[in-house]
């Protein structure tokens, strides 16, 4: 009687969990690394809020997340960048009709050290500096000493917009110094007078002396109204207009009060 | 009675046995994932261009796979903090075994091999919040992130294993030998240059080559310290990148099984031989010019 009873039991969990887990959404979102962040926080968040819903997060790229979104492996696709003309043909060859949602803004400010006399840099004069053509601070109207350059390492995606905005895809000269995060970069040109270095909006503090870019001083207002010139959208890509769990999740990123404040906290410009 | 006594003695031998293989097939499992990872990128870059390319970006269009300065900033790193290291590390070590009264000896010796137990990572923090302005001001040196740094920071890191395998060298040393040469008139510091160290070198040797095998392979400092820029270093105040600061630094956010990563581990394979050339010089050292009683010498 008694293993009789542990032996319904057993099946009533069973159908229970197995009831559960088809009922319960899953959401697979894939792509950029720059959006990694943002996705990750605002997928806590809201998986707090909707405790039935499962979400899986990986990387692997801008074009993974494409690839991802085209062939419907993934529910939502993060790019750093806009869907390229061949992805749309592929796309609409395989029946599919990319729906971008611009959820952020990225922002990178060229910093130095606070006793630096130098307020605004040319876009050409960055990329020269960091192509190692000008070696000297006095080049710029500065005291003559020697340029330190720091930059990151070339996976990161702050990186990738520095080459994208700034390099115009020509490469980084190999005497730049290379740090491994936004943080170690502060670290760095807050001990050193002649360094020059970049990071994204959220790390500038009293330590670092921002730039003015061409005249234009990166702030969360100069990147929204499009006049400060290293920055870029980033984008999450569903296959179709997006409906159920994928429709939440896109709204709650763009709620002002819930995503879009998390957006901030992960060290990106919210749209609003 | 006997039979089980036998029984229970083999299997303690299988048991063992067990515990002992347990290493060497972890090890093993972690050499074929290292080449199966690394192999790859051969087929894209030949084996001479990729260790003497003097470019690496791994993610531009088209990428370069040239490792060449990241192999000699290792090398250099780990020469310079051997030669700040292995004075200090040796003559620390014939102090306490030969100089040092007993109860100074065990004061000082904890304090050396504490130094062992400071986290690498703080050890960097130092170097980067610490020395590294220092540098700057004392030289006048446009960056204090550099070899030099690096290479200071090594230093502290292996002195501790040098000093400590080292001193148990020459602690080692018979005293029949130390006798007889004070008996023939020798003073204590030709004693321990003449006889204790040559006596005791097998043992000093290993302690070198294990202190500079920690320092090559050694990550968080020269990620931290080293300034990470890939070009062949021409003074020792000029920033370099060595292998594991490269691996460290771009490993979390390469695409998995693409050509950087496949690169990457390529570039692990690579320092693997290094370190594995280490302690086999130094198992053969140790096993070559053993000192065996005190007629050999």
């Amino acid at each position: 009687m008694k293993k009789n009873s542990y032996f319904i039991t057993a099946i009533l969990l069973t159908i229970f969990f197995m009831t559960n887990i088809a009922m319960a959404g899953n959401l697979v979102i894939k792509g950029s690394t720059t959006v990694l962040p943002i996705a990750q926080q605002v997928a806590e968040a809201y998986m707090i809020d909707h405790p039935d819903v499962k979400i899986s997060i990986s990387g692997g790229g801008s074009g993974n997340g494409m690839k991802a979104v085209i062939d419907g492996t993934t529910d939502i696709g993060n790019a750093s960048r806009f869907i390229k003309s061949k992805e749309i043909e592929l796309a609409l060859e395989r029946g599919a009709y990319p729906v971008p949602f611009r959820i952020a803004y990225d922002c990178i400010i060229p910093v130095v050290h606070p006793s630096n006399t130098i307020d605004n840099i040319t876009l050409e004069n960055l990329k020269a500096i960091y192509e190692g053509k000008i070696k000297n601070w006095n080049e710029l109207g500065g005291p003559d000493r020697k340029i330190v350059v720091i930059s990151r390492d070339t996976s990161s995606g702050t990186y990738e917009v520095w080459e994208d905005k700034v390099m115009n895809k020509e490469r980084v000269y190999p005497g730049a110094l290379l740090q491994a995060s936004n943080g170690a970069v502060v670290q760095a040109i807050s001990k050193n007078q002649n360094a020059v270095g970049y990071v994204g909006i959220a790390y500038l503090n009293e330590s670092l002396k921002a730039l003015k870019v061409n005249g234009v001083e990166g702030s969360e207002a100069t990147t929204l109204n499009g006049t400060y010139p290293i920055s870029r959208p980033l984008f999450m890509f569903t296959r179709n207009w997006p409906i159920g769990d994928t429709l939440n999740f896109i709204n709650f990123i763009l709620n002002p009060q819930k995503g879009q404040k998390l957006v901030k906290s992960s060290g990106f410009v919210p749209l609003y | 009675m006997a039979i089980r006594r036998q029984l229970k003695e083999q299997w303690m031998r299988v048991f063992f046995f067990c515990f002992a293989l347990a290493s060497i097939l972890i090890l093993s499992m972690i050499v074929v994932f290292l080449f199966m990872e690394g192999l790859p990128i051969f087929s894209k870059v030949s084996v001479k261009d990729f260790l003497l390319g003097i470019y690496w970006y791994p993610t531009s269009d088209p990428p370069d796979f040239g490792i060449l300065p990241l192999i000699i900033a290792s090398l250099s790193v780990t020469f310079f903090s051997a030669l700040l290291s292995i004075p200090l590390g040796v003559m620390t070590a014939v102090y306490l075994a030969e100089i040092a009264g007993r109860r100074l000896r065990e004061v000082i010796k904890p304090i050396v091999e504490l130094l062992a137990a400071l986290p690498s990572v703080v050890i960097g923090f130092f170097g980067m919040v610490v020395v590294s302005p220092f540098l700057q001001d004392f030289f006048g040196l446009s960056t204090g992130l550099n070899l030099f740094n690096a290479a200071l920071m090594l230093a502290f890191m292996s002195i501790p294993t040098i000093c400590s395998l080292s001193e148990d060298a020459i602690y080692s040393v018979p005293v029949e030998l130390k006798e007889a040469s004070l008996a023939l008139g020798a003073t204590h510091l030709e004693t321990i240059f003449r006889v204790i160290l040559p006596a005791s070198i097998s043992g000093i040797a290993t302690a070198v080559i294990l202190g500079m095998s920690r320092a090559i392979g050694e990550t968080m400092v020269v990620l931290m310290v080293a300034g990470g820029a890939a070009m062949i270093p021409t003074s020792i105040f000029d920033p370099v990148r060595p292998l594991p600061a490269s691996i460290a630094a771009e490993m979390a956010e390469a695409p998995f099984r693409g050509d950087h990563y496949y690169a990457l581990f390529a570039t692990g394979i690579v320092l693997f031989f290094f370190t594995f050339l280490f302690n086999i010089l130094a198992d053969y050292i140790s096993h070559k010019y053993r000192q065996v009683g005190a007629a050999t010498l």
